[in-house]
């Protein structure tokens, strides 16, 4: 019999041990019936957000990624989060806020607006500390790994690199084979924030377009805040459910949020807003500005209702044309 | 027939884009790549097949993404899946080229996308690996687009974010990565460059239009490889200039960068 050989291990800390029996209890204990989780962001943030989670969303902060539920964790101001780094603005957001302790990073960028500032100053700083490096392949499957239940798994990605040792996985000798592999471990989070284009009130949610890594990430979390574009009756998903990617008995909350991905945009619904992305890309290159950003989108309306008062609904409608006549 | 008046990220473009064969798949990140694909689609490759990391494949590229998520790079698409599907689909061996960008690099492909300096006290804290470092893992082979100075063409690079041929002849194999896989190409605002079969280290293979061998060697940190033949690129031609102007990037938003 060939051994099982650690050949390599990453030099980075797993801050988020996966521990798989007690995930099954956690899991266990979350409530089958079909009872009505429909809240508004302020009470899903305020009741399953906690200072110190480690906290994931998706997809990325210009596409399809929970915004409102984003700015409610700043206006709450929860404090000291641990976060898996796959992001644009929604991480920007909450690193310019203070409100990030450590990261498990994979990309936070403003793609085409390059660099992130936000980023920058706070991991050159020292506030932000850097516990690890993933690719973002990498982070993906080690949701996937917790949404099987197992506590690692086995990828190509990786090998041979720095990233590898600044991550916490291991290369191995498989067992069967002799060929080397990664070994990810799996990463279960406390909290994660999806954004999906309908839900019921009981949590069952629809995404249109590409998924991203929503399948993974909300079986990956031990509490799941959806926000939904639409809120559908039961009867509507009962009809289409081959489109349920993610089912109520995984959800904690449901939030209805439209326009909840703004100023990213929402696949068949909005195009993304380019003058607000552009704000925020230029006045977050300082802290001054990066601060005066967030009092004028997040600090200075009380709710999702009101920021999109402020963004105005002329602008929003044409974000929705512009969508509808891309199709 | 060939242009007069273009810039060096135009240039770029079109080099990249004709190294897109038809009914291929190609791995598309942020930037030039998706300019370059586009260019492809619209020009000599109409069946080429985009694939990008969040679930798009296949998608007809009208409009230029400004996301590797957004809705243009699922358009019309033949499917939309989604990041471990991506993956999984280039670690079987479906995604011939990959194409990747970065701060630095070294004379065996080698990338960086994560920090400049010390990793623990960076001078200047990158992105991350995001995608490339799977991409430059997985695809058959990588095509690496960068600005070609002394400061990004280094001997080493400060962080291998990305693995290309490591250390050399059968390093990628030795760590486990997929046998076979690896750089391919380097285009630059200067030359379009290969890598030697059997050092596995970067080769000049042409100079753009106006630049000559030395200007390559002057501005690369280490010791390239200088065949006996060097090859020009062919300038872009009027139909590639008036597409990507017109068509692909109408507002300027890459190629006025110059």
């Amino acid at each position: 019999m060939l051994e099982f050989e650690i050949v390599e291990e990453g030099q980075g800390k797993l801050i988020q041990p996966p521990d798989i029996e007690a995930f099954r209890e956690w899991n266990r204990q979350k409530p089958k019936a079909l009872v009505d989780k429909l809240m508004t962001e302020q009470e899903a943030i305020s009741r399953f957000v906690h200072d110190g989670d480690y906290l994931a969303t998706e997809l990325y902060g210009t596409v399809r990624c929970p915004m409102s539920l984003t700015r409610e964790i700043i206006r709450q101001g929860k404090k000291d989060l641990r976060i898996a780094g796959q992001g644009v603005l929604e991480l920007d957001l909450l690193l310019a806020a203070g409100l990030v302790k450590q990261v498990e990073i994979t990309y936070i960028g403003l793609e085409v607006y390059g660099v992130s500032s936000a980023l920058r100053r706070a991991v050159e700083s020292g506030q932000v500390e850097v516990v690890s490096d993933w690719s973002n392949g990498a982070i993906a499957w080690r949701f996937k790994a917790a949404a099987m239940g197992v506590p690692f798994i086995p990828v190509r990605s990786m090998l041979g690199s720095d990233t590898l040792k600044s991550s916490a996985a291991k290369v191995v000798k498989c067992p069967f084979t002799g060929q080397k592999v990664a070994l990810l471990p799996a990463l279960i989070v406390d909290v994660a924030l999806i954004h999906v284009h309908r839900a019921d009130r009981y949590g069952n949610a629809q995404i249109e377009g590409i998924s991203g890594f929503a399948f993974e990430l909300a079986r990956a979390a031990k509490r799941l805040i959806i926000s939904a574009e639409e809120i559908v009756p039961t009867e509507e998903i009962r009809r289409y459910p081959d489109r349920t990617i993610i089912p109520y008995f995984l959800v904690d909350a449901v939030v209805h949020a439209p326009f909840g991905s703004h100023p990213g945009e929402m696949c068949y619904c909005y195009a993304r807003d380019e003058d607000i992305i552009r704000e925020w890309a230029e006045s977050s290159q300082t802290e001054e500005g990066a601060k005066a950003f967030l009092e004028k989108y997040v600090y200075s309306v009380r709710n999702h209702q009101e920021y999109l008062e402020k963004i105005g609904w002329e602008r929003l409608e044409k974000l929705r044309e512009k969508a509808e006549k891309r199709r | 027939m060939a242009a007069r008046n273009y810039n060096l990220t135009e240039l770029m473009i079109c080099v990249a884009s004709r190294l897109m064969p038809d009914s291929t798949t190609v791995f598309i990140g942020t930037g030039i790549p998706m300019l370059a694909a586009a260019l492809a689609q619209k020009l000599h490759a109409p069946n080429l097949i985009p694939i990008f990391e969040f679930g798009g494949i296949g998608a007809t590229l009208e409009e230029l993404p400004l996301a590797v998520g957004e809705y243009n790079t699922f358009r019309k698409a033949l499917a939309a899946s989604g990041i471990c599907d991506i993956m999984e689909t280039a670690t079987r061996g479906f995604i011939e080229y990959g194409f990747l960008g970065g701060a630095q690099i070294d004379p065996y492909g080698n990338l960086n996308s994560t920090v400049i300096g010390d990793y623990r006290r960076p001078k200047v804290r990158l992105p991350g690996s995001g995608g490339a470092n799977d991409v430059g893992s997985l695809c058959w082979r990588t095509i690496i687009i960068m600005r070609h100075d002394r400061r990004r063409f280094v001997e080493k690079v400060d962080f291998i974010t990305t693995p290309g041929y490591l250390w050399g002849p059968g390093a990628r194999e030795a760590v486990g990565l997929p046998k076979g896989s690896g750089p391919y190409r380097v285009v630059t605002n200067l030359a379009l460059l290969g890598f030697d079969e059997e050092t596995k280290r970067m080769k000049l293979l042409a100079t753009h239009p106006g630049i000559t061998v030395q200007d390559v060697i002057e501005n690369t940190g280490f010791e390239l490889i200088i065949p006996d033949k060097v090859e020009q690129t062919e300038p872009p031609t009027e139909e590639e200039l008036r597409v990507l102007r017109e068509e692909i990037d109408p507002r300027g938003l890459y190629i006025s960068k110059g």
